[in-house]
C-alpha cells in the first residue's frame, strides 16, 4: 500500500505536515502532553489521557518491537500490516518492510525508516533489526 | 431508570434473499419492515418510532420514513456499524419507558453481494476529516487484516490455535445445514477451514463471514401492547453499550468492548453467563466469536480456544449453542452488518421457533451481542439479554 498517500498529504492538518517534514529528514516524532507528561498516538491536538490541549512533539529514536501483525495476501501486492510498540511507550499502526514476510514474528525488534514521499507519502515504515 | 421489563420484542423478520440484484435497498428495508410488523400482528400504521443506521439510504431516517410513509413520534439513527441494531433495541426500550413511543421499528438491509463489494479485503479511506485516517489508511488497514492482528496476538498470548478458531466455523456450518435460506449450507470440517486459502494470516477464507444481500427487522413494544398480541412474549431484561479504540496508543488487542457492554447488560438483567441458554455472538470472523465469548464472561480470558473447540458451540452437542441460524459465517451478513440477525435468531430460540434440529430445549434466557467497526482499530459493542415470558 504505497500508492495513495501522496494525495492525502496534510488536508489542513498542521500536525501531519510537521510530522512529514520531520520524516523527510529521517526524524520520527511522537506526540506528548505537557500536562500529564504521557505520549499518545496517533498525534492530535487534545491529550486523549487527560484532555489537555497542550501537546508537543518529541523526537523518538524509532526503536520498538512488533506487537502484532498480519500478512495481507488478498492484495495486488502482498504487504505486512502491524502494530509496533515504540520504546517511547506508544503503539502505532504501520507496515513492516521486509523481503521475508513469512519470517515476521511478534516481539521482533524494529527500527523506523523513511522512504521519502514515494513510499507512503512520507509516513514511516519499520524494518526488523535482528 | 432500568429498561428491565419495560419493553418486549414482539416482531422479528429475516429477509429470505441472500442475493437481491433486482430489489432496491429501500424496498428491502420496507419488505423487512412489513415482515416484522406482520409477524407481530400489527401494521406499519401502528409504528410510532423508527430506528435505522448507516445502511438505510439517505440522511438518518429521513428518506426511509418518507419512502415507507411512516408517521412517527420518535426516531434514532445511531450508527455503530454492525452493533447498531442491538443498541437500537436498548434505545427503543428507553424511549418506550420514557413515554416517547409505543411501537418501535428497527430495520437493516443492503446489497453488498449484488454490488460486488470487496467488503473485507479492500482498505477504504474515510472522510478526510477523520482524525485517524491520514495516520492509518496508507498502511492498508482492511477489515480482515485488522481482525487478523487480534487473532495473531491472541495466539501469541494465550496459545490459541488455528484449529480452535476453525471450530467456530464448523459449528456455524452444522447449524446452517438446517437453514434452507443460508448462503452456505455445506457442513465443513476443521481441515476444510485450514485448507482454505489464507487471506490475512492467520485468518483463512473460511474464517471470514459471507458477503450477502438481504436484511431484517424487529418490532419493540411497550408491555401493555405486547400482552394484546398473540405471539410468544420476549421480554428485554438488560442491555449494555461500549466503545473501545486504541486508548491513545496504549493498544491492547486481547479484549473487546464486550467486556464492558456485557457487564452492564448482565447487571441490568440480574442474571449471569451461567443463566444463558442460547447466545447469538457477532461472527464477522471466527476470532470475533472467540474473543467476545471470553469478554462476555462465558469463559476466562485466554480460554476461548478451549471453550469453542470440539463442537462446544453446536446445538445439541456443546455446552453453549451459538448462532443456530448459521450466523454471519454461513447464513447471512446483510449490508455487512450482522447485528439484527443476531437478535432475530435469539427471538426464534426464545419463542421455540428455531429449526427443530437446533432448537435449544427450555430456552428461557438468551443473549445477543454485536460488534461494529473493527476489533483491531476502534469498535462499538452492544449486548442484549432477553427472557421468554
Amino acid at each position: 500500500m504505497n500508492t495513495t498517500t501522496g494525495t492525502m498529504a496534510s488536508h489542513g492538518n498542521p500536525l501531519l505536515q510537521e510530522f512529514l517534514e520531520a520524516g523527510a529528514s529521517g526524524r520520527l516524532l511522537t506526540r506528548w502532553c505537557t500536562a500529564c507528561h504521557r505520549p499518545h498516538w496517533y498525534p492530535r491536538g487534545i491529550c486523549p489521557h487527560c484532555h489537555s490541549l497542550d501537546t508537543v512533539w518529541r523526537e523518538s529514536d524509532g526503536l520498538g518491537e512488533i506487537y502484532t501483525f498480519s500478512v495481507m495476501r488478498r492484495a495486488a501486492t502482498l504487504y505486512v500490516i502491524a502494530y509496533v510498540r515504540l520504546d517511547d511507550g506508544v503503539t502505532m499502526l504501520t507496515n513492516i518492510q521486509t523481503d521475508d514476510p513469512d519470517g515476521v514474528r511478534i516481539g521482533q525488534k524494529v527500527q523506523a525508516a523513511f522512504g521519502g514521499p514515494d513510499l507512503l507519502g512520507g509516513l514511516p515504515v519499520f524494518r526488523t533489526i535482528e | 431508570m432500568s429498561i428491565n421489563g419495560r419493553a418486549y420484542i414482539v416482531g422479528a423478520y429475516e429477509h429470505p434473499l441472500r442475493k437481491a440484484p433486482d430489489k432496491p435497498t429501500a424496498l428491502l428495508h420496507a419488505e423487512c419492515a412489513l415482515g416484522a410488523v406482520r409477524d407481530a400482528g400489527l401494521g406499519l400504521e401502528d409504528v410510532d418510532g423508527y430506528f435505522c443506521a448507516g445502511d438505510a439510504p439517505g440522511m438518518g431516517p429521513l428518506s426511509m420514513v418518507d419512502y415507507m410513509g411512516l408517521k412517527l413520534r420518535h426516531f434514532d439513527s445511531t450508527d455503530v456499524g454492525g452493533s447498531s441494531y442491538l443498541a437500537h433495541i436498548s434505545h427503543a426500550a428507553q424511549a418506550i419507558a420514557a413515554g416517547k413511543c409505543n411501537v418501535a421499528l428497527i430495520t437493516l438491509a443492503g446489497r453488498p453481494r449484488s454490488e460486488g463489494m470487496a467488503t473485507g479485503t479492500a482498505p477504504r479511506p474515510g472522510s478526510p476529516a477523520l482524525p485517524d485516517t491520514h495516520w492509518e489508511f496508507p498502511y492498508g488497514p482492511a477489515t480482515v487484516n485488522l481482525y487478523a492482528m487480534c487473532a495473531m496476538r491472541h495466539m501469541h498470548e494465550y496459545g490459541t490455535t488455528p484449529e480452535q478458531l476453525a471450530w467456530v466455523k464448523v459449528a456455524a456450518s452444522h447449524h446452517a445445514s438446517h437453514n434452507p435460506n443460508a448462503m452456505l449450507r455445506d457442513v465443513v470440517t476443521v481441515d476444510d477451514v485450514l485448507n482454505s486459502p489464507m487471506v490475512a494470516d492467520p485468518l483463512h477464507r473460511l474464517d471470514c463471514c459471507v458477503i450477502s444481500d438481504g436484511g431484517g427487522a424487529l418490532i419493540v413494544a411497550r408491555p401493555e401492547i405486547a400482552t394484546t398480541l398473540k405471539r410468544p412474549k420476549v421480554r428485554i431484561l438488560g442491555a449494555g453499550e461500549a466503545i473501545k479504540g486504541q486508548s491513545g496508543g496504549a493498544v491492547d488487542l486481547t479484549f473487546s468492548a464486550a467486556r464492558w457492554s456485557g457487564a452492564r447488560a448482565f447487571e441490568e438483567a440480574g442474571v449471569t453467563p451461567q443463566d444463558i441458554k442460547y447466545a447469538s455472538i457477532y461472527d464477522s470472523f471466527t476470532i470475533t466469536v472467540l474473543m467476545q465469548l471470553e469478554d462476555l464472561g462465558f469463559c476466562r480470558k485466554g480460554q476461548g480456544g478451549r471453550f469453542v473447540a470440539d463442537g462446544q458451540l453446536i446445538a445439541g452437542v456443546g455446552r453453549l449453542p451459538v448462532n443456530t441460524d448459521g450466523g454471519g459465517l454461513c447464513n447471512n451478513h446483510p449490508a455487512n452488518r450482522g447485528g439484527i440477525t443476531k437478535v432475530i435468531e435469539a427471538v426464534r430460540q426464545l419463542r421455540g421457533e428455531a429449526h427443530p434440529a437446533v432448537q435449544v430445549p427450555n430456552c428461557d434466557i438468551a443473549l445477543a451481542h454485536g460488534t461494529g467497526g473493527t476489533l483491531g482499530a476502534r469498535h462499538g459493542s452492544a449486548t442484549l439479554i432477553m427472557e421468554r415470558e
